[in-house]
């Protein structure tokens, strides 16, 4: 197979050959395995993705579970959404609150020094599976569909890395919670029956909607803002979803939102990169956390007294 | 150039959070050392330069370092545990941190003791779960853990190293990098040879029968550990 590399050329084999994208994807790295002399077949990438898979299952019941990272910032925010997701829930029960309820644990067991599966980073490990692991449930995926959802998402991951950025330090936070989500809305719009090209719509909407967003983390740590991110990725990339399955076209397409983040992560100051010399990372409140960080090792934070807010 | 090729460089690797330097990083600069050592340590003392002496604690690398100098791998979530597994397997820590400007921020020294004897290993995160070792056992080196390495260490005499590169070209392996350093002439010397492919046990065989070959460290795991390592290295993940 010839490898391609822009989007509108994928969608044109795809509609040539009827394949959904995570054909397009799994015969690519097919492709790509045996070239490297690797086990090419189908069944030795799914085994792997699998495992992939079931990491991500652990890691969000274990988030659920409650855990608190190992600075002491941040922890048991996802058991705190899941009893509300099941107790309250004043605004409906639905996908997006289901999603972000995965996607917060996961991102805590990361920041729990916990065992995760990178999608695209450890500060983004949130997004994709957190939506997966809700989708299976709304839209009865099978297990080969779920690992199709991952594949789909890995090679619009592969498309971004290769032609903008993942890397929070190159890119900005874009670069990763943004991909992140453009990846999920992606694999979200085909699980849930769209065609290729609204599936590449989804991708540049949701692109688009977190073009520009900055990597600023507080004390170095990826915690904050990066596990509540995972949340923001989580609805970007349903709503996207949703606008593409609609029938909304990306006025600008895929390729060239691409190139765009491309050019925004090449623009932004390195402050914003990663350094934690600029945004939230600069707060004064994010500099007490810091000092105390280097003085004592650890950081406590503490809640706001009194009853929690009630509805 | 296109940076990724495998949808498992996206979608992994499975690793031990919270960041690919921090944790992966420090595990690998562990099991290296502990693959000098060549067996679990009685003593060790790390050492943290420049930013990992300031955010070592927060981050967890302490436990990450620890971990791999007991073996565990970067995907092993018992990582979290390190200080109690060492305290069990009998293994005693001290962690201090340094002022000293090093070249790279995320620098650590390992300094392994058992009986007599004592080993130091100084590595450098160098960001997505690589490292650079920089010293090993006071012979300055350039080790980085993208090629399979070996570390071969010998009499310094005339020949020993024509020997051994005449092996590894018998075996059709090509030697990308190569070092040699010794520290007195005459003496002990150390020979550090990167080859594309991996070399096979029966060649290594072969390499230790050469005269006056002391010790062969094959630090090819480290590299291949655990799974999809060649992604961690390109990605860059977070911090
Ligand atoms: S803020 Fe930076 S470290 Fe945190 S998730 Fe975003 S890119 Fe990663």
């Amino acid at each position: 197979m010839r490898r391609v590399t822009t989007f509108a050329q994928i969608i044109r084999t795809c509609e040539e050959e009827n394949w959904k994208l995570a054909d397009y994807f799994l015969y690519q790295e097919m492709d790509w395995r045996q070239r490297e002399g690797e086990d090419s077949s189908p069944e030795a990438i799914l085994e792997k993705m699998e495992i992939n898979l079931q990491v991500m299952e652990s890691a969000a019941k274990e988030g659920i579970g409650g855990v608190q990272s190992y600075s002491g910032l941040t922890g048991y925010d996802a058991t705190r959404l899941n009893a509300y997701r099941s107790e309250k829930a004043p605004l409906g029960k639905s996908i997006y609150l289901d999603a972000i309820v995965n996607a917060i644990a996961i991102n805590e067991v990361n920041a729990s020094m916990g065992l995760i599966c990178a999608t695209p980073t450890a500060g983004s490990c949130g997004v994709v599976p957190g939506i997966l692991l809700a989708a299976r449930e709304h839209l009865k995926l099978t297990r080969r569909q779920q690992l199709d959802f991952l594949i789909t998402s890995g090679g619009c991951g592969l498309m971004i890395g290769n032609l903008a950025s993942i890397s929070g330090a190159e890119g900005g936070c874009q670069a990763e919670i943004g991909s992140a989500s453009g990846m999920a809305a992606a694999a979200l719009a085909e699980a849930a029956g769209g065609t290729p090209q609204a599936s590449t719509n989804a991708l540049a909407i949701a692109l688009k909607g977190l073009l520009g967003l900055v990597c600023d983390p507080v004390a170095s740590l990826v915690e904050v803002p990066c596990i509540k991110r995972n949340a923001t990725g989580v609805v970007n990339a349903i709503a996207s979803a949703e606008m593409a399955l609609a029938g909304m076209q990306s006025r600008i397409p895929t390729d060239e939102v691409i190139s765009a983040m491309h050019s925004v992560g090449q623009l932004m100051p390195s402050a914003l990169r990663e350094t934690a010399l600029g945004g939230l990372a600069l707060t004064p409140t994010a500099r007490r956390y810091t000092r105390e960080l280097k003085q004592t090792g650890k950081i406590t934070w503490k809640e706001r007294k009194g009853p929690l807010p009630s509805i | 150039m296109a940076k990724f090729h495998s949808i498992f460089d996206i979608i992994g690797p499975v690793m031990i959070g919270p960041s690919s330097s921090h944790t992966a990083g420090a595990v690998r600069i562990g099991l290296a050392s502990r693959a000098i050592f060549g067996e679990t340590p009685e003593n060790v003392q790390i050492t943290f330069f420049g930013s990992f002496a300031h955010t070592y604690k927060g981050h967890g690398t302490d436990l990450a370092l620890i971990g791999g100098l007991l073996g565990l791998s970067t995907a092993n979530p018992d990582i979290r545990y390190a200080y109690d597994l060492a305290k069990e397997t009998g293994m005693k820590v001290k962690i201090v941190t340094s002022q000293e400007k090093m070249k790279h921020p995320n620098t650590a020294e390992v300094r392994m003791t058992k009986g007599s004897r004592t080993v130091s290993v100084t590595g450098i995160s160098t960001g997505g779960g690589s490292i650079d070792l920089v010293e090993i056992d006071g012979f300055n080196v350039h080790v980085h853990n993208d090629n399979p390495v070996i570390l071969i260490f010998h009499m310094d005499r005339p020949g020993v190293i024509a020997s051994v590169t005449r092996v590894i070209g018998q075996h059709r392996l090509n030697i990308s990098q190569m070092e040699v350093s010794r520290k007195t002439k005459g003496k002990l010397a150390l020979m550090l040879i990167a080859t594309d492919g991996e070399i096979p046990d029966a060649t290594l065989e072969e390499i230790a029968a050469v005269k006056h070959i002391v010790q062969i460290i094959d630090l090819s795991e480290i590299r291949r550990e655990p799974n999809g390592t060649k992604a961690l290295m390109a990605k860059g993940a977070a911090q």
